[in-house]
């Protein structure tokens, strides 16, 4: 990956920066310059909005045929994430056995390193989702 | 609008072609349709190819006038051009080649599609193939094509109670007619259990859950439907031709069990041909990965949403069942040259429509559906063709 490329994405992935519609008040992520409810009385007025980082498991798959540059993360868990604030994101979850996750478990976001172009490629950083213990304490003992 | 008729089609086997570049597919597949329509190539009048990835797969662009040139249309000096639409691109192409017609423009058109895939090793494969996903905010993160599949599939699963064992049952069948198709990829018949027992590619989704990588090329000879039978006994109407589009990436979509796209190109396509579910005689459905067919076959009308499987538990999808499905062996078996895909079904069906399918032959066959799908039904395309 060329290093422009991923340095114009890095400030909405490094803080999970997405976008709101002051029309109708949906929150978006990834960043979008026009809401597709609201159409042409939303542009130009699109603003940044902060997610938590919080979220619940939507669905997941554990990979096993990787896309180039996952190859020694083989098999990683890879998930839809749905956001408190509307959202869904798609992202990996980390520091837990894969046949623990399951839909509707606690996660939250964390910095990581997700990957890189050979040895002497660029380093890609980005959001990567581990399981939010508090949450899942919650659950178990309400 | 004229009303549009195929007026030949040929298509190439599919498979792993060693021996053939992309312009010996698209070339074979072009003059077999020429063949069939018993014209010749200085009498087509524009062309349209659909083909997802040349540039990534072979290092090639430029691919509408590279298939004009060598289908030896060079100096007429026609249109041609490239269609792109992810795993329904010549589909999609089809639609612009079915409008060329229809709007009065051109009378003889070419359509094809064309995919060369296996030059490639399989990791590479996969890099490219998931650009049919949104590859900054999916692919960036490790998701492959087949794991997008398999969320979709882990969802289903997960609001209806389906079970692995039972998606497992249309591959089961389309192999079944794969074993009848002469130019499918894979030609032999597999069991449960061997679908189940596959090596895992994105959990709950084996290796019999997707469809293979293929070498292929398809096309079809299109002429207004008022000349038609000047050039064959057994014109094809192409009754209806949608196309419809949705969130690129399935994060971005309020549901992963029912396609938006699906619905409203088959709600469409339904009210141009004046058909219902229940007037198609066989459907091509896009079984890139089995839970895409279900969704499919709900979403166009064939079971109400969470019920699809009923279809394949009770035997109607076989071919010499109720609702005849993938009769060519569909994406899974009869392969999944991208490119060639959509335009491949259509072939398929026009073989029904005219009684020239042999041994998998559904009889009394006169209305067909082909769905053809981009990315994680992103974009559908569907194509209704009758017999006139």
């Amino acid at each position: 990956m060329v290093v422009p490329r991923f340095w114009r994405e890095r400030r909405y992935r490094y803080n999970l920066i997405g976008t709101r519609c002051p029309e109708c008040g949906t929150v978006y992520f990834p960043p979008r310059n026009v809401c597709p409810k609201c159409g042409r009385k939303s542009v130009g007025k699109m603003e940044e909005f902060q997610l938590s980082g919080k979220g619940k498991i939507y669905s997941y798959t554990i990979v096993h045929q990787n896309v180039l540059g996952f190859k020694y993360q083989r098999p990683y868990v890879m998930a839809i994430i749905e956001t408190p604030e509307g959202p869904k994101v798609t992202g990996q979850i980390v520091d837990v056995e894969p046949e623990e996750v399951h839909i509707g478990m606690p996660v939250k976001a964390v910095f990581r390193r997700i990957a890189e172009d050979g040895k002497a490629g660029i380093i890609q950083y980005g959001y990567k989702f581990v399981p939010d213990w508090e949450e899942i304490e919650k659950i178990a003992r309400p | 609008m004229r009303e549009v008729a195929i007026i030949g089609a040929g298509e190439t086997k599919y498979g792993e072609h060693w021996e053939k570049s992309l312009r010996d597919l698209a070339v074979e597949a072009g003059l077999k349709a020429l063949e069939d329509a018993g014209i010749y190539a200085e009498d087509i009048q524009a062309l349209f190819g659909g083909n997802m990835s040349a540039g990534s797969f072979v290092r090639q662009d430029h691919v509408g006038a590279l298939i004009a040139d060598f289908t030896g249309l060079a100096e007429t000096q026609i249109p041609a051009f490239r269609v792109e639409a992810a795993c329904a691109s010549s589909a999609a192409a089809l639609h612009a080649g079915y409008l060329a017609v229809a709007s009065g423009m051109y009378d003889i058109v070419l359509v094809g599609g064309v995919e060369k895939m296996t030059d490639l090793p399989g990791e590479m494969v996969t890099d490219i193939l998931a650009g049919a996903a949104d590859r900054e905010w999916e692919v960036f993160f490790g998701a492959t094509f087949p794991a997008l599949g398999a969320m979709m599939a882990r969802r289903y699963m997960h609001e209806f109670g389906l079970t692995i064992e039972q998606l497992s049952l249309l591959p089961v069948i389309a192999h079944k007619h794969g074993a009848m198709n002469p130019d499918a990829h894979f030609q032999r018949e597999i069991t449960l259990e061997q679908v189940l027992n596959a090596p895992m590619v994105a959990d709950p989704l084996t290796l019999m859950h997707c469809s293979p990588v293929s070498d292929g090329g398809a096309a079809v000879v299109l002429a207004p439907a008022e000349i038609a039978k000047k050039y064959t006994d057994s014109p094809i109407k192409i009754a209806a031709s949608t196309v419809a589009n949705d969130y690129i990436s399935l994060h971005s979509r309020p549901s992963l069990v029912e396609s938006p796209s699906t619905t409203i190109a088959g709600k469409k396509a339904y009210k141009m041909a004046k058909k219902e579910p229940k007037d198609i005689d066989l459907v091509e459905i896009h079984d890139a990965f089995s839970i895409i067919a279900l969704e499919g076959l709900e979403d166009l009308g064939f079971a109400k949403k969470g019920e699809g499987i009923k279809l394949a538990e009770e035997g109607q999808l076989y071919y010499d069942g109720d609702l005849p499905y993938n009769v060519s062996g569909g994406l899974k078996a009869k392969g999944h040259p991208v490119g060639a895909t959509g335009v491949g079904q259509v072939v398929e069906i026009v073989k029904h429509l005219r009684n020239e399918a042999g041994k998998r032959q559904v009889p009394d066959a006169r209305v067909g559906l082909a769905h053809n799908v981009g990315g994680t039904m992103t974009t559908s395309v569907i194509h209704i063709l009758e017999v006139m």
